[in-house]
């Protein structure tokens, strides 16, 4: 055997190894894929061979070749092979393999489930391991419905490494197998109290993750996440613990509260700078819903500006980033550094000058727009980069164009930033200037006459835009200067110019989609040529006309592009018809124009969807009879409703005066009044306001146009900037005057936006009278917010609410044919794993099983019944004083199992002293009396260290119960020879520990103490005094309260899980030393009592079969204790097993004194 | 979540890539390219954050980015990792670490690099999320697994090994062979993430 394997791999080193492979093929550069196509061959010949060796080789070889790009499915099944090898060598090499190439389209992948479920149940910790990573890579649904219930189990194994796989590995089966969530999720939640760290991190790990897309279903989890947050060290944990509750204070206000101090603690607590910025973050957001906390946001961004002016690139990031937060919520506190973000826009750093961008974006108001957009412009004339370039060209037009033009106060100036932007050459985001010519140009009327002088002039520079086409995005822009040349051609003023403009045969170099463009709307303006210039009687010049688009028009019908060949041709027609018709010197002017009469409105993006379906019609149902052939699905029923864009039917204005807006408003609406086919716009506000009375009193300042008209070439916007500037001046000179004179009820008429204005921006009125026309719904569109969602988001399938209690059908899928004996966790809750069953007997207990359930099921709904009473209570009665109410709730707490390190009563407190009373609380607290006087109550707890096995953590709760401040605390004890107190280094034991607070009246607060240990076999008492000093307003006195500090053995136990196959184990391995107890006269329930043994002497269920059950514990030195807890009809009888005899009588001792009192 | 890991040399050769979502191998060919593309026209002394990789993600994810020597390593990110937490992930976990222990590996397993790094990524990252951060709780699952390994290939590993032995003999082939042997550890005034 030994033979034939070394044999096996004598042969092996002959192949290529992995090395061999990498230096292969840096050797042969020059044909480098000629070698990889052989080294392949190669390979597919390994794998035919039976040795795995030289199979896992060759898997190797792919999982490397996979990487640079080559295709291995095709290997897949070898791949599975070399994953079901015995050796943990091959199984690394195959699980990685299968981590790198598998995916959900993998058809072999459902052969793995066994091997992947042998795998786990491994009893090779590293077995198990490397096949959850594995799985991590490649779940499909199937595998995770499949394998579920397996990793479940995994969630409790005894090592660490193990549990904290299975945990994170859940969040993706939960993705997978959405149902999995719910009956996982109570252990999930215990697993957020591990002992292990790194189980600890791996469970917030997932639930963070959950939480970020449904926050609003782990708002229950607050209060244990706070504990954790005071607690943990893991600064891993703490970002993604206050990650999360960035996403849950926005739907608990009163979080914030709570937050607001913890978190100020943490940021004195940690200089991190890292921690620093999420946190920040954080409290932002918390106080975004309390207006009174503006002060420490100030402050926040103050330290965040020291963070930006850092020369520490990151942190300036990171500072930026942050900034960028507070901005959504605190926009003004972030606009006072406007001057450090521009500077920012000078950095090298490409990421932090988009991150800047992007703060500028928000910071924007219409007093500061110009002046940013600006010096936006000059970085873009700076811009080396096109990627950058095209950014700021994007934030430009975002930063402009924001909340429907809200800070545009001047178009035209806008329009002349649009036009300068044009002169970017090779920007990819032409198509982004066009439409915001167009959306202009349409919406705000009182622009048209400007843009179209604008557009001409583009038009007739086009040869500058177009100059090298094709690869140049920027000639979009000609799109939208032919449609709004065209389309408002009544504007133009020498529309001749314009027309041979646009028939220079240079056009046809265009794409294909602006010709036809072109093509269209040359009819347009040659309509409104044709108009004027027969009104003027002149009749040569409307022939000449006609005949200049007969030359030109042959061009556009020859090209490629079908669109514009049509267009063309149909267009050359019917010119030549009415050159036909001009001949016989008949008027046509009005009848051409006809073609093109219509008003334009814009459409709402969402106003085809929003169309209510009429009643009566199904749009399902078919108009006719589906033909019986399967060519149907071709001539599906087309919707009648197609709201088109009319783009050809143009609107016209039959007669146009520039000057009086008043007059043309009226005709407007005269004109839609009497047009059948003019769809009315929902009434907006913006549309009645045109009809208030009294707006004829609103100044409107008439730009004097003949200046910006005329400026030669391409026109300056920073023209328009200065005429703003004194336009403005002069406009609020008039207001100053018309104040006086002015009565009330014309205030705010002007605005077209009434929300977000502070009052010095009202006073900027926009330069002349700007209707921005609301899109366009139909009427009665219903409101609603659900097409924003997406229906595949895979997120939305874990939108469950987790807080309800299980049902049966949720269990999770148990592999019933499973011969490998199951494993009966502590959790009681866990679905029922079965055990060894043999296939005859196999109906019959699965129908116990299921009684079992119900059995289970029952119990449960019961105790959620009493948890409900019991919260009703405690919201009764606020304080928490009531210590037996709160020993009540920690019996009805069914999983006592859960382990409560020290701090976690101090969340206790904390949370019960405020207002967040009916959240569920953690209602354990296992504080006893230590010393009480009418100054002070002192209440203690004794929690194992789990780092170190020779010491505990005492912490205490100072409460302050008089009226009077007390300080200067001091607490000492007398060391016996077994324990001592940890004291700083070089103090006696004499002296005693200061208490790290003051108490000002009614107010308590928590000290922890370490105490070192060396024998942990015996209870121990040690005798220790308080001193404090009293003030009130008589003066101060000195204090002392004396104390007797009682280290029960239950405080030395550490709560740790157990299986029942280790605990098995355990108790067979015979070095165990064993000692009973019998109580007499008990009288609660089973499952309270486990529960009261669980709570105050740290113990966990190892398993529970009807009213006998055996329990497990661990000392901080390592003893294990093992207990068979059995109830009679009035009596528990306790077995205990324990490697220490001393500790075993002392504990059972105790806990007899526990048992007697219930 | 962590999207993607990528580790490529200054020319934009691959020498490690895992993705945490699934995409089609030219997919991610193309993915690495990009992300070269984007980050090797960064100077030395800009910050290690990057956003606007269009393949990966959309406007929630991030580039973050170190370069050691003749590599980059580059993680994907989403929003809800900390930025200067990987960072630090990078630097103190992947790279510290094998520093340290490649050589070792190398010598005494004839282990490829690759798989090396694949097996400490495995232990620090799992599914896109981070699953150990405590450097010495890695090296030590690494070392007991190794220590598996090299049990099980007993007797019979011995002549394969002695013929890697023979194989690697060609001395001034090696340093080309480990890219992480040659990096000069320069840690940046950061604060350590411990």
């Amino acid at each position: 055997m030994a033979l034939k394997m070394v044999k096996g791999s004598i042969d092996r080193m002959f192949d290529k190894n992995l090395q061999d492979l990498v230096r292969g093929i840096r050797n042969h550069k020059e044909d480098e894929a000629k070698y990889i196509s052989q080294c392949i061959d190669e390979i597919k010949q390994e794998l035919k061979q039976d040795n795995i060796a030289v199979k896992a080789n060759a898997v190797c070889k792919l999982t490397y070749l996979q990487m640079l790009g080559y295709d291995i499915s095709w290997a897949a099944f070898n791949i599975i092979e070399v994953m079901s090898a015995s050796k943990f060598t091959f199984k690394r090499i195959g699980y990685l393999a299968a981590s790198q190439c598998f995916h959900e389209g993998t058809d072999v992948i459902m052969l793995t489930t066994n091997q992947i479920r042998k795998d786990l149940s491994s009893p090779n910790q590293y077995d198990t391991g490397v096949a959850l990573t594995g799985l991590s890579c490649f779940v499909t649904p199937d595998l995770a419905r499949d394998l579920a219930n397996d990793i479940m189990t995994l969630m409790s194994h005894t090592k660490p490494y193990i549990r904290k796989k299975a945990v994170l590995i859940m969040y993706k089966v939960f993705l997978k197998y959405p149902e999995s969530l719910r009956p996982a999720f109570p252990r999930l939640k215990e697993k957020l109290e591990d002992p292990d760290p790194g189980v600890q991190s791996a469970a917030v790990n997932v639930i963070c993750e959950l939480a970020r897309r449904n926050p609003k279903n782990y708002l229950s989890l607050a209060p244990l996440f706070f504990k954790l947050m005071t607690s943990s060290t893991n600064n891993w944990v703490l970002i993604k613990i206050i990650k999360l509750f960035g996403a849950l204070t926005p739907l608990e206000p009163r979080l914030g509260k709570k937050l607001i101090e913890p978190l100020t603690n943490l940021i004195h607590r940690y200089v991190w700078q890292i921690l620093l910025c999420s946190l920040r973050t954080v409290l932002i957001s918390l106080s975004s819903g309390m207006p009174n906390h503006s002060a420490s946001i100030q402050l926040c961004v103050q330290k965040l500006r020291i963070l930006i002016e850092d020369s520490d690139q990151n942190l300036k990031y990171l500072g930026l980033l942050a900034m960028s937060k507070i901005l959504k919520t605190h926009p003004k506190s972030v606009q006072s550094h406007k001057d450090l973000i521009l500077q920012c826009l000078d950095d090298k750093d490409e990421s932090i000058r988009l991150r800047a961008l992007d703060l500028l974006y928000g910071m924007v108001s219409k007093k500061n727009l110009m002046e940013i957009v600006k010096k936006l412009m000059i970085h873009v004339d700076k811009a080396e980069g096109t990627t950058y370039r095209d950014e700021l060209l994007t934030k430009i037009i975002d930063i402009c164009s924001q909340s429907n033009y809200q800070y545009i106060t001047n178009f035209e100036w806008y329009i002349s930033i649009l036009v300068e932007l044009t002169r970017l050459e090779g920007t990819r985001h032409g198509h982004l200037i066009a439409a915001q010519m167009l959306d202009v140009a349409i919406r705000v009327k009182a622009i048209r006459k400007f843009a179209v002088s604008q557009m001409a002039m583009l038009l007739d520079n086009a040869h500058l835009i177009a100059s090298n086409t094709q690869r140049n995005g920027i000639c979009e822009v000609l799109y939208a200067a032919a449609w709004i040349c065209g389309e408002f051609s009544e504007h133009l003023e020498e529309a001749n110019q314009t027309l041979e403009a646009m028939l220079r045969p240079k056009v046809t170099t265009l794409p294909g989609h602006i010709q036809a463009v072109y093509v269209q709307n040359m009819v347009k303006l040659y309509a409104s040529i044709l108009q004027q210039k027969e009104q003027a009687g002149d009749k040569e010049a409307a022939q000449e006309i006609t005949q200049l688009m007969i030359e030109r028009l042959p061009q556009f019908v020859q090209s490629a592009d079908l669109e514009v060949q049509e267009r063309a041709s149909c267009i050359l027609q019917l010119i030549k018809y009415i050159q036909k018709l001009q001949v016989k010197e008949v008027p046509v002017a009005e009848e051409v124009i006809a073609l093109f009469a219509g008003e334009l409105n814009p459409v709402a993006p969402k106003a085809q969807k929003k169309v209510p379906v009429p009643e009566g019609l199904d749009l399902d149902a078919w108009i006719n009879e589906p033909p019986s052939d399967s060519e149907s699905e071709d001539e599906k029923p087309k919707t009648i409703f197609h709201d088109e864009e009319q783009r050809h039917s143009k609107p016209r204005h039959p007669e146009m005066d520039e000057e009086e807006l008043a007059r043309r408003r009226e005709a407007r609406k005269q004109e839609q009044a009497n047009n059948p086919f003019y769809i009315k716009s929902s009434p907006s506000p913006q549309k009645r306001y045109q009809d208030t009375p009294g707006v004829e009193h609103i100044p409107v300042v008439q730009i004097d146009l003949s200046v910006p008209l005329k400026v030669p070439g391409m026109p300056m916007s920073d023209q328009y900037v200065k005429l703003e500037e004194e336009r403005r001046h002069k406009q609020k000179l008039e207001k100053d005057k018309k104040k006086k004179k002015q009565k009330k009820e014309k205030r705010g008429k002007h605005h077209r936006h009434n929300s977000l204005h502070t009052e010095s921006e009202e006073d900027i009125a926009p330069a002349h009278r700007v209707d921005i026309i609301t899109e366009e719904m139909p009427e009665n569109a219903l409101p609603s917010d659900e097409d924003d969602k997406d229906p595949n988001d895979p997120y939305k399938a874990l939108d469950i609410d987790l807080d309800k209690p299980l049902a049966d059908s949720e269990k999770l899928p148990v592999q019933r044919h499973r011969n490998a004996e199951a494993l009966k966790t502590p959790d009681s809750e866990a679905p029922p794993v079965e055990k060894k069953s043999k296939k005859p007997k196999k109906k019959e207990k699965k129908h116990k099983e299921k009684e079992k359930d119900k059995g289970k099921k029952k119990e449960k709904e019961k105790k959620v019944v009493e948890e409900e009473e019991e919260k009703k209570k405690s919201s009764k009665h606020k304080k928490k004083k009531h210590k037996k109410e709160k020993e009540e709730k920690s019996k009805d707490k069914k999983k006592s199992k859960k382990k409560h390190h020290h701090s976690e009563e101090e969340v206790v407190e904390s949370v019960q002293n405020g207002t967040l009373d009916d959240e569920p609380l953690p209602p354990m607290s296992s504080y006893r009396l230590l010393a009480e006087n009418p100054y002070i109550k002192m209440t203690y707890d004794i929690q194992g260290n789990l780092q170190n096995d020779s010491q505990v953590t005492v912490s205490v709760i100072f409460e302050n119960k008089s009226t009077s401040f007390l300080k200067s605390m001091e607490l000492n004890v007398l060391d016996s020879l077994n324990t001592k107190m940890l004291r700083p280094e070089g103090s006696s034991v004499h002296d005693g520990i200061p208490v790290p607070f003051q108490l000002p009246p009614g107010i308590s607060n928590e000290a922890q103490f370490v105490f070192t240990l060396q024998s942990i076999v015996m209870a121990q008492k040690l005798k220790g005094t308080l001193s404090f000093i009293v003030k009130n307003d008589e003066g101060s006195t000195h204090e002392k309260l004396d104390f007797k500090l009682h280290f029960s053995c239950a405080s030395y136990l550490i709560t740790t899980p157990c299986y029942s196959d280790a605990f098995a184990k355990l108790l067979e391995s015979g070095d165990l030393h064993m000692s009973s107890i019998k109580v007499d006269g008990i009288s609660i329930s089973f499952q309270h009592l486990l529960a009261k043994i669980c709570f105050h002497h740290h113990f966990s269920v190892v398993e529970r079969v009807d009213s006998c059950a055996s329990m497990y514990s661990r000392s901080i030195q390592g003893h294990h204790v093992c207990l068979l807890v059995k109830k009679g009809e009035n009596s528990v009888s306790i077995d205990g097993k324990c490697s220490d005899p001393t500790l075993l009588s002392n504990l059972l001792d105790e806990m007899k004194e526990t048992l007697s009192t219930c | 979540m962590i999207k993607a890991i990528l580790i490529f040399n200054n020319h934009g050769k691959p020498r490690l890539s895992k993705f945490y979502q699934r995409y089609s191998e030219d997919t991610q060919q193309q993915i690495i390219r990009e992300t070269f593309h984007l980050v090797s026209k960064r100077d030395e002394n800009v910050c290690n954050f990057l956003e606007g990789g269009l393949l990966i993600g959309g406007s929630d994810n991030k580039l973050i980015y170190r370069h050691y020597a003749t590599l980059y390593f580059v993680f994907c990110v989403d929003s809800s990792e900390s930025e200067l937490g990987i960072l630090d992930l990078i630097q103190v976990n992947l790279l510290d670490m094998g520093y340290a222990h490649c050589f070792y590996y190398i010598c005494t397993y004839f282990f490829s690099l690759i798989f090396y790094v694949h097996n400490i990524l495995a232990e620090m990252v799992m599914g896109g999320m981070v699953l150990e951060t405590n450097m010495n709780e890695i090296v030590t699952q690494i070392d007991a697994q190794n220590k598996l390994e090299k049990s099980e290939a007993g007797l019979a590993g011995a002549p394969a090994r002695a013929v890697s032995a023979v194989k690697n003999m060609n001395l001034p082939e090696i340093p080309r062979n480990i890219n992480i042997g040659d990096i000069s550890i320069k840690v940046p005034n950061l604060p350590t993430f411990k």
